[in-house]
C-alpha cells in the first residue's frame, strides 16, 4: 500500500498528539490522585503535632520544620555563591580556558547523581570535616548540588540586561561595581529569584544527599541547633512507606500531599514571578 | 535547568567593550568584590575536583584489601565478603536501558508536538506542566511506583512480584522525560524559521518539514537532551531502590527486565547507613559512587563535545 504524503502526515501528527497526551496524562493523574487521597489525612493536627506511636500517628511537624530549615539553610549558603559566580562569568570573566574550565565543571556538577553528593558530604563535612550527621552537613552538601541550578539562571538573567544600560552608566562616571549593584542586578533581580526558588525546590525534594548527612529516621523533637540531626519530608515518605510496617495509607498520602504542596508552591512561586518580570521589563 | 546548561555552552563569555573596561575606576573596594566574585566563580571548577578527591580517598583503599577481580565476581553479599559490583551494573544498565528506550521516543515526540504542532495556547499549557514533572521528588515517584503501578504489573504481567526493572525503568522514564522534553524542545526552538519556511514553499507538507528539516538541523540539540536524559536516568536513587526489588542478581535472557534487579546508586543508598566506616564494604560502597561519579563526567563531557562541535559548525555555515 503506498500513502500519499497527507496520509503520512496525519499518521505521524495523530502519533505523535497521542505520544505527547500520554506523557502529560499521567502527570495530572498522578498529581491529582495524590491530592485526593491525600486531602482526608490532612488536618491541622496533622501538620503541626509530633509523629506518635512509631510514626503510626500523629503528625509530621518536624519533618516539615526540617525541611523548611534545610531549604533555608541550603538558600543561605548556595544564593551568595552562585550569585557571585554568576555576575563573574557573565561581568568580569574573558572567554579564556579557565572560563571554559568553568563552565565544563557547573555543567559537570549538574549532571552527578545525588548519592554521590551523599558520599561526598558524608566524606567532607561529616567525617573530615567533623560536622557530625548535622543540619549543618545536609545544607553544605545540598548547597554544592544545587550550585549549578542557581548560577546557570541567574547567569542567563545577568546576560539578558542588554549592554547598553551598563555602557550608559559607565559613561556616567559610575565603577564597575556601581554598574552591577545599582543597574544590572536590579534589573536581572526576578530571573534571579526563578533560579533561585527552582534551586531551593530542588533541594527540598531530594533524599539521596540527604540520607548519610543529616536525616534522622524518627526524631520526635524539633532539631534545636544546626549541628543536630532532622527529619525531613522526603525522607520521612520514604521511611514510612518502605521501612515501617503496618503503616496507615492515609498519613503516607497525607506526607506526599504536603511534600507535593511544598516543591508545587515553590513551582508556581517561580512561574509567578517570571511573569511579574516580564510586565516590570524596561527593556 | 538542562536547557539553562545548554545555552550557558553555546554562549561565549561577553566582552565588555574596551572603553568600557579602562574607564573603571580602581578603588580597594571593588578590587576586594571582584576578587570574591571571582573566587566564587572559581568555586565550580573547586567542587568538582574536591568531590573527586574525596570519593578517591575512601575509594582507593578498596584495592589494597581486595583483589580487583573481587569486583568483578558475579556475586555482591557484603556479609560474607563478596563484593562482586557486576550484578549491580548489570542492574543498572538494564534499567537505564529500558528507561532509555520508553523516554527517547516520548520525550523526543512530546517535544516536536510543544515545539511545532501544538497551537499557542496549548504550547503555554504544556511546558509548564512538564516542568511539574520535572519538580515531583524522586520519593513521590517510588511512593505512588509502589502503590498504584507495582501491584499493576503484576497482574497485568503475571510475574510474583510487581517490583522489577520494568517499574523502575518506567518510573525512571518519568524523571528523564522532562530533561529530555526541553532540551530538545529549546534545540527545535532554535532552528532558524527561514529553513521551516524554505521547505513548505518548495511544497514540502508540514509533516515533511519536520522530519526532512527541523529535525535535522537541530540533531546535536536532540542528541544532547537524549544523553542528559539518560545520565539523569543512571543517577536516580530513590525511586530505583523503592520499586525495584533490590535482588542483586544477573538474570540471563530477555525476561531479566521482568525480575527483581539492584542498581549501583540503591546499593549505596540501601547499605551506606549500615556499614561501619572505614571498612572494606565502605569502601567498596565508595568505590561505586566513583564508578557513577566517572560515568556521569564521561556522559557530559560527550554531551558538551557534541554540542560544542554543532556550534563550531553552524559558525562556519553562517560565515
Amino acid at each position: 500500500m503506498h500513502l500519499s504524503r497527507y496520509q503520512t502526515e496525519r499518521i505521524a501528527f495523530v502519533a505523535i498528539g497521542v505520544a505527547a497526551l500520554l506523557t502529560v496524562a499521567p502527570i495530572i493523574i498522578v498529581v491529582g490522585a495524590i491530592f485526593v487521597y491525600g486531602a482526608d489525612a490532612i488536618s491541622w493536627e496533622f501538620l503541626v503535632e509530633m509523629p506518635r506511636n512509631g510514626m503510626r500517628s500523629g503528625g509530621i511537624w518536624p519533618a516539615i520544620v526540617g525541611t523548611a530549615s534545610l531549604a533555608l539553610g541550603t538558600g543561605l549558603i548556595s544564593v551568595p555563591l552562585g550569585l557571585g559566580a554568576a555576575i563573574y562569568l557573565s561581568e568580569y570573566a574573558r572567554d579564556s580556558a579557565w572560563t571554559r574550565a568553568i563552565r565544563l565543571a557547573i555543567v559537570n556538577l549538574a549532571g552527578i547523581p545525588s548519592v554521590v553528593y551523599g558520599l561526598f558530604g558524608l566524606g567532607l563535612f561529616v567525617l573530615f570535616l567533623k560536622l557530625g550527621s548535622s543540619i549543618a552537613a545536609a545544607c553544605l552538601t545540598l548547597s554544592i548540588m544545587t550550585l549549578p541550578v542557581i548560577i546557570s539562571t541567574a547567569e542567563e538573567a545577568l546576560r539578558a540586561v542588554p549592554q547598553s544600560f551598563r555602557v550608559v552608566s559607565i559613561g556616567m562616571g559610575g565603577t564597575r561595581w556601581q554598574t552591577i549593584r545599582r543597574i544590572v542586578l536590579p534589573q536581572a533581580l526576578p530571573g534571579i529569584l526563578t533560579g533561585v526558588i527552582l534551586g531551593l525546590e530542588r533541594a527540598a525534594g531530594e533524599t539521596a544527599p540527604i540520607l548519610f548527612t543529616g536525616a534522622a529516621f524518627f526524631l520526635p523533637r524539633l532539631p534545636s541547633s544546626v549541628f543536630d540531626q532532622t527529619m525531613a519530608l522526603p525522607y520521612h515518605l520514604f521511611v514510612i512507606s518502605t521501612q515501617v510496617p503496618g503503616m496507615p495509607i492515609q498519613i503516607q498520602y497525607g506526607t506526599a500531599a504536603v511534600l507535593l504542596t511544598f516543591v508545587l508552591a515553590m513551582n508556581v512561586l517561580a512561574a509567578s514571578v517570571r511573569s511579574w518580570q516580564r510586565r516590570k521589563r524596561q527593556w | 535547568m538542562s536547557r539553562r546548561f545548554t545555552r550557558q555552552l553555546e554562549d561565549g563569555p561577553r566582552d565588555m567593550t574596551v572603553s568600557t573596561r579602562k574607564a573603571t575606576r580602581r578603588n580597594p573596594f571593588e578590587i576586594l568584590l571582584e576578587t570574591l566574585v571571582r573566587v566564587a566563580g572559581y568555586s565550580a571548577v573547586v567542587f568538582v575536583a574536591l568531590i573527586f578527591v574525596f570519593l578517591m580517598r575512601e575509594a582507593l583503599p578498596t584495592f589494597n584489601e581486595i583483589e580487583t577481580d573481587e569486583l568483578f565476581n558475579r556475586r555482591w553479599y557484603p556479609i560474607e565478603d563478596y563484593f562482586g559490583i557486576l550484578p549491580l551494573l548489570f542492574g543498572s544498565l538494564v534499567i537505564t536501558l529500558g528507561a532509555a528506550l520508553i523516554a527517547i521516543p516520548f520525550g523526543l515526540m512530546t517535544a516536536v508536538y510543544i515545539a511545532e504542532i501544538a497551537p499557542r495556547w496549548l504550547r503555554e499549557l504544556l511546558k509548564p506542566l512538564v516542568e511539574v514533572l520535572g519538580g515531583i521528588p524522586s520519593v513521590v515517584l517510588g511512593f505512588l511506583g509502589i502503590l498504584v503501578l507495582a501491584p499493576l504489573i503484576r497482574r497485568i504481567l503475571h510475574v510474583p512480584t510487581g517490583l522489577t526493572a520494568f517499574t523502575g525503568a518506567v518510573l525512571l522514564a518519568g524523571m528523564a522525560i522532562p530533561t529530555i522534553v526541553s532540551v530538545a524542545e529549546d534545540a527545535l526552538d532554535t532552528v532558524p524559521k527561514a529553513y521551516r519556511d524554505a521547505a513548505l514553499a518548495l511544497g514540502a507538507t508540514h509533516w515533511q518539514t519536520i522530519w526532512r528539516v527541523t529535525l535535522p538541523a537541530a540533531r546535536s540539540g536532540v542528541l544532547t537532551a537524549t544523553m542528559l536524559g539518560i545520565g539523569r536516568a543512571i543517577g536516580e536513587t530513590m525511586t530505583v531502590m523503592m520499586v525495584t526489588g533490590n535482588a542483586p542478581q544477573i538474570p540471563a535472557g530477555l525476561n531479566a527486565l521482568f525480575m527483581p534487579l539492584r542498581t549501583m546508586t540503591a546499593t549505596i543508598a540501601a547499605e551506606m547507613g549500615e556499614v561501619a566506616s572505614g571498612s572494606v564494604h565502605y569502601h567498596v560502597l565508595f568505590t561505586i559512587g566513583l564508578t557513577l561519579f566517572l560515568i556521569s563526567l564521561a556522559v557530559n563531557l560527550t554531551a558538551s563535545a557534541v554540542l560544542f562541535r554543532a556550534r563550531r559548525r553552524a559558525e562556519r555555515l553562517l560565515s
